[in-house]
């Protein structure tokens, strides 16, 4: 595994008196791309500024490179940033816009028109250098302010919902891009969203923040398919979360049937949150033995790929199932989870650690 | 509303404006192109060539260039501490900033007549203090605090207004590309307040270019400006066609340095801040 | 650090209030100062606002003042909202000379237009007074209100005027119960700001008004001659508490009852 570029290390802050961030620690590889993901208010961008060095902490400590900037102003950190609605500087064409931060090093004139040169071909934009910022398109002001930050060969590049003002379509687009940047330029990014399917393309590894907390922090795999409670699997894709029993080791009750599961160590008798997502939960027939459950298909709706239907059980629980294999409503049909697909998640005990979950 | 017959609307409007903007203009322009016997001369407008004349134009120029920038020096710093404090437009603290706009200017000249008079307020804490009077009414830096108290929240309003919609982002993007206070100040805060700029030094410097009030009570006749020249032309004198010849006169100047003013300002109707 | 920066721009914006409303403070304290000297405390008395409300040449002042800005700023908030209105339906040319007519007003100096409207009202034989102040009034308020409805007019939609008369309402019932009322926060604002513009106004009034009539403005103006009679003060702090308190309902009052809705 690659170092540490940087540390967060127990940061607090609070605005208002109302608590943003608490307490929280992160460690950053060198050469990653690490995505905050959440809804709003979760304190992602909070903790972007804090790196980026436009707030400062109430408590704890920033660390890049080993050494402490907590106190550095924002002009003298080795990293830049993308803005949410790009920040371009509306009085500068695209050239002098890339240009400033070189500009502001005293850099000759040569090297900067070289690397602008270069931004631009990297960004897939050249021949723009004359340009105004009013005549683009908001997927082109992205590219400019992307170039605009990395001419300036940052170690690190936080990007803060760079895509959040663009359709569906060239955002998918800029995703691949900025992927392909990622890798071109080995620089290590943090990259602020709220969107989870953004979150899983992208990211070689995920942060799940919610209230000021980190949820969870993992692969994408790991994230989807192992949440660690019902805020980050309800949170990140669809799926089923139902309270069920913990009997003893792989084995679960839930809607009053016994489920195979291969999780263990939860002890015996003990409440547990189960997560299965819609495209786990298969439709056989009614009579096959494999049924676990027993139901009746409630809903359908055609989704494109696959379609998206709810079944309800014998108990009265309204299962979601993605399928690409329809069934009309009113259809009884059996229902049957792998023990595999089966996620047992620890019931939230506390209080205090209720408040970590959904609830939104 | 259907087009064509509500353009009649603007049918009393259009009347109003020529009965009293344009055939007025006409009628200033027309006394200035002529003598008492209407034949038609330039006499008018050279006088101002006149020292009687040149003298007070070029003073008031001076007075009223130093007054823009005075109130600039004062408002900029002023716009910049309530947009970093992040006051918002409804704020108390805007409002007090332009609440004496509202107030009506002739009294709130007088107020300086009273505190700056030789039997006035500051001479009597003077002498309270028993220190010496000093002689401050009647003088050209008694006319000057006149014009920049009066006409100081006439460029506060706009430099705020420009400063506010400036992108905190934008600002902080300076910072993180490595530019100091003073870079992204230069570079960055000040071409972009520049439409607030025009409107606030527009706002100021034409009345303090113009005025007769304010010399006329703080100065006591000492401090002769332009505009103090044409008011006696009208209101003493009755010497019409020479006073529309020197307010031509002015109206060109004013016309020449707004024009120089809004050269700055080539996006001007994009980003406007304007009064309100 | 912080600190000091704050302290520092808190001590600036400290000066310049006290600059902005030391000389008005002045004034209100010399209201109340029962001797006529500008430099000693006398004792407190409220005899010069007696006095004040007694003298009619004051009073008089006042109600012209207040009459002319009312009527002023009501009949440029009509003339302009239908000239706002059609303007905006003009074809381009057309807008373009009648707001740059518009503009005129704005971008002169004050004088000028005063001293225009003086010799065009004499040469045309027109008599100096009450009525020659209201015309110069409403014509430099008729460009704030256009100022102020132009881009309510042109953020409202035709549809609305077109969905009101296929429900039925014929054109005019249309205009008020639905062109109007979309366009109102102009219509208010620029009234509000006519009337202001024309409580405020000297230069104008001062070139269009005849003998024998007075605003307080002209009155001011005249009196500083004479010799100021402490009666001034006790108006300037009554007009300045009544703008404070104006501007103040206008400004906060919409804000305070909808947070008490909540």
């Amino acid at each position: 595994m690659s170092k540490n570029l940087l540390q967060l290390q127990n940061i607090s802050k609070s605005y208002d008196g109302q608590l943003i961030l608490d307490d929280l620690s992160l460690d950053i590889h060198e050469n990653s791309f690490v995505t905050f993901l959440g809804p709003s208010g979760c304190g992602k961008t909070t903790t972007l500024r804090i790196i980026g060095g436009f707030e400062k902490p109430d408590q704890g400590r920033v660390l890049f490179d080993g050494a402490d900037i907590t106190d550095l102003p924002a002009n003298k950190r080795q990293l830049n940033t993308v803005f949410q609605k790009y920040a371009l500087f509306p009085h500068m064409s695209i050239a002098d816009n890339i240009a400033f931060g070189l500009r502001i090093k005293n850099k000759p004139e040569s090297y900067i028109k070289d690397k602008i040169k270069y931004a631009l071909k990297l960004v897939n934009l050249d021949g723009f250098e004359k340009r105004s910022i009013d005549s683009l398109s908001g997927g082109q002001q992205q590219r400019i302010a992307i170039a605009r930050a990395i001419v300036n060969e940052p170690r690190l590049l936080l990007l803060d919902e760079p895509l959040g003002a663009l359709d569906l379509k060239l955002r998918q687009e800029m995703q691949y891009e900025l992927i392909r940047l990622k890798n071109e330029l080995g620089i290590t990014f943090i990259y602020v969203t709220h969107d989870q399917e953004e979150a899983l393309t992208m990211s070689d590894y995920v942060v799940v923040m919610n209230q000021g907390y980190i949820q969870q922090a993992g692969s994408p795999e790991q994230i989807y398919n192992e949440p660690e409670n019902a805020f980050v699997a309800d949170f990140i894709g669809d799926s089923n979360i139902i309270g069920g029993v913990m009997l003893e080791d792989y084995v679960v009750r839930i809607c009053g049937k016994t489920f195979k599961c291969v999780d263990a160590g939860f002890g015996t008798n003990k409440p547990v949150d189960v997560v299965i997502r819609p495209e786990d939960v298969e439709i056989i027939e009614d009579d096959d033995p494999k049924a676990i459950l027993h139901g009746e298909m409630t809903h359908i709706i055609f989704k494109g790929e696959i379609y998206e239907m709810e079944c309800r059980s014998e108990d009265g629980f309204e299962w979601l199932i993605h399928s690409t294999e329809m069934h009309e409503p009113g259809k009884k049909v059996g229902l049957y989870v792998k023990p595999s697909n089966i996620q047992i998640m620890n019931k939230p005990e506390s209080e205090d650690e209720e408040a970590l979950g959904v609830e939104e | 509303m259907k087009s064509k017959s509500s353009r009649y609307l603007a049918m009393p409007y259009i009347i109003w404006i020529v009965g009293f903007i344009v055939i007025p203009l006409l009628t200033i322009v027309y006394y200035g192109f002529t003598d008492p016997n209407h034949a038609f001369t330039l006499g008018n407008l050279a006088e101002i060539l006149v020292w009687e004349n040149y003298r007070p134009l070029y003073r008031a120029m001076l007075l009223a260039a130093s007054c823009t920038a005075i109130c600039f020096l004062l408002a900029f710093p002023l716009a910049m501490i309530l947009r970093e404090h992040k006051v918002g437009r409804g704020s108390i603290i805007v409002f007090i900033f332009i609440l004496p706009m509202w107030m009506n200017s002739l009294l709130r000249i007088l107020a300086w007549q009273t505190l700056l008079e030789r039997k006035g307020v500051i001479n009597g804490m003077l002498t309270a203090l028993h220190l010496p009077e000093q002689h401050l009414i009647n003088t050209t830096a008694a006319v000057l605090i006149g014009m920049v108290y009066d006409f100081l929240p006439f460029m506060i309003l706009p430099l705020y207004n420009a400063l506010m919609k400036i992108d905190d982002n934008t600002v902080n993007a300076a910072y993180d590309l490595g530019a100091s206070f003073w870079q992204t100040l230069t570079k960055i805060i000040l071409p972009l307040s520049v439409p607030g700029i025009v409107s606030g030094v527009t706002m100021v410097f034409v009345p303090a270019l113009t005025t007769f009030a304010i010399s006329n009570m703080l100065g006591g006749g000492k401090i002769y400006l332009i505009g103090n020249v044409i008011e006696q032309e009208f209101m003493q004198d009755s010497d019409w066609n020479q006073g529309s010849g020197l307010s031509l006169v002015l109206m060109i100047f004013v016309i020449v340095s707004m024009l120089f003013v809004n050269h700055f300002d080539d996006k001007s109707d994009t980003r406007r801040g304007g009064i309100m | 650090m912080e600190k000091m920066k704050k302290a520092l721009s808190n001590c600036y914006l400290s000066l310049i209030v006290l600059f902005m409303y030391a000389p008005i403070a002045t004034l209100v304290v010399l209201s109340f100062n029962s001797g006529r000297s500008r430099a000693k405390w006398s004792g407190f008395t409220t005899d010069w606002y007696l006095e004040m409300l007694a003298d009619d040449t004051i009073m008089a002042a006042l109600r012209n003042t207040l009459i002319i800005a009312f009527l002023s700023a009501l009949i440029a908030t009509i003339l302009g909202t239908l000239a706002a209105i059609g303007i905006n339906n003009m074809k381009s040319w057309s807008r373009n000379t009648v707001m740059s007519i518009t503009n005129i007003p704005m971008l002169n100096a004050d004088i000028v237009t005063g001293i225009s409207l003086m010799l065009c009202f004499i040469a045309f034989k027109i008599s100096l007074g009450f009525h020659t102040i209201l015309i110069a009034h409403i014509t430099f308020n008729l460009p704030y209100v256009i100022l102020s409805v132009m881009p309510k007019v042109r953020q409202s939609s035709k549809d609305t005027y077109e969905a009101a008369l296929d429900l039925g309402a014929t054109p005019i019932q249309a205009f008020f119960k639905v062109v109007l009322p979309e366009l109102m926060p102009g219509v208010t604002s620029g009234f509000m700001l006519a009337f202001t513009m024309s409580l405020d106004d000297f230069i104008i009034t001062h070139f269009t008004r005849g003998a024998g009539i007075d605003t307080i403005s002209t009155l001011v103006y005249s009196q500083v001659r004479k010799g100021i009679s402490p009666t001034m003060y006790a108006l300037s702090t009554v007009i300045f508490l009544t703008v404070f308190i104006v501007l103040m309902i206008g400004n906060y009052a919409p804000e305070w009852l909808s947070r008490r809705k909540k």
